[in-house]
């Protein structure tokens, strides 16, 4: 056993940050000041996109009220694209289908894959996944809703989301396991987490909630009440 | 008794058990685990507070280490 070694030393690895980290290499690491600067960034860039079409909108009632048609048109067109930005925040925990394995199979698989996550979740995340298929997990940078090809992070406060794209690299996954792996690679390292996900979305969370499913919206303002409980 | 664990398409499946006394055990968690390692898995301890560390050797005393896949921004 002379590889074997006591687990302190072993847990050396932890120190260096998620391994996944030298696949991005060229990002910076996610902290909360960089949280905020996408914030600001986010809001700049939907302001920027919808402002137009609202300046145009009331000067279109200003040149003449029969217009007002248009001008609606060009105030429904501000909203759709914020809309449409949320939209794509919220597809990050919506359930993926699976492929690779017959149905007895992979209902076996996913029972199987349940056990495991059960055992890493507290008896509140276990109840939380058992009604929405999300785990809610609560880091240093907020509360975390994590699916199986995504994650929401609610930072302090509640009024902001931040969608990010992360799955395993293994589609045959079952879905708990596909959940797993986003847990322990955010348990074992938050920010590098943040880092390795790619960002979908990030702004009001009340808009992003709207573009939820039911369980997932659940989800979430499980967060959002971890969030504020933590950081009240 | 320790395990290792690799998640897969299956769910997961136990590759190795052991107890620190028994060394051949151990020997054959340790060859198990290399060789997961050299297959692109990562090795992961995660503890009953909650909290997970990466591990490069296996860790004897760890009652579960579990092997994942990578993860990548989608």
């Amino acid at each position: 056993m002379t590889d074997a070694v006591a687990g302190g030393q072993a847990r050396v690895a932890a120190a260096e940050g998620l391994p996944e980290l030298a696949t991005v290499w060229w990002r910076p690491r996610t902290d909360k000041s960089s949280i905020r600067r996408t914030e600001r960034r986010w809001l700049a860039w939907t302001v920027a996109q919808t402002a137009p079409f609202l300046a145009v909108g009331a000067l279109l009632v200003a040149l003449k009220p029969l217009l007002i048609p248009m001008s609606l048109l060009a105030v429904a067109q501000a909203w759709i694209i914020a809309e449409l930005y949320a939209a794509r925040g919220a597809a990050v925990v919506r359930p993926r289908r699976l492929s690779g394995l017959a149905a007895g199979a992979r209902k076996t698989a996913e029972r199987t894959a349940l056990g495991l996550l059960g055992d890493l979740l507290d008896h509140r995340s276990r109840a939380l996944h058992d009604s929405t298929g999300l785990v809610l997990e609560r880091g240093e940078l907020g509360a975390w809703v994590l699916g199986e090809a995504g994650a929401i992070l609610v930072p302090s406060g509640g009024r902001r989301a931040h969608c990010y794209c992360v799955k395993p690299t293994d589609a045959a996954l079952p879905h708990a396991d596909r959940v797993a792996h986003l847990l322990l690679a955010l348990r074992a390292d938050e920010t590098g987490f943040a880092t390795v996900a790619n960002l979908a979305f990030c702004g009001a969370r009340w808009r992003l909630r709207r573009r939820l499913d039911r369980s997932a919206r659940e989800a979430l303002d499980a967060a959002v009440e971890g969030s504020a409980l933590r950081y009240a | 008794m320790s395990r290792l664990i690799r998640m897969d398409k299956t769910g997961h499946t136990t590759l190795a058990e052991w107890t620190a006394e028994d060394s051949d055990a151990t020997d054959a968690a340790v060859a198990a685990f290399r060789a997961e390692l050299d297959q692109g898995y990562y090795a992961v301890v995660s503890d009953a507070d909650g909290n997970a560390s990466h591990v490069r050797e296996l860790p004897v005393d760890a009652s579960l280490v579990i092997l994942r896949r990578p993860i990548a921004g989608g």
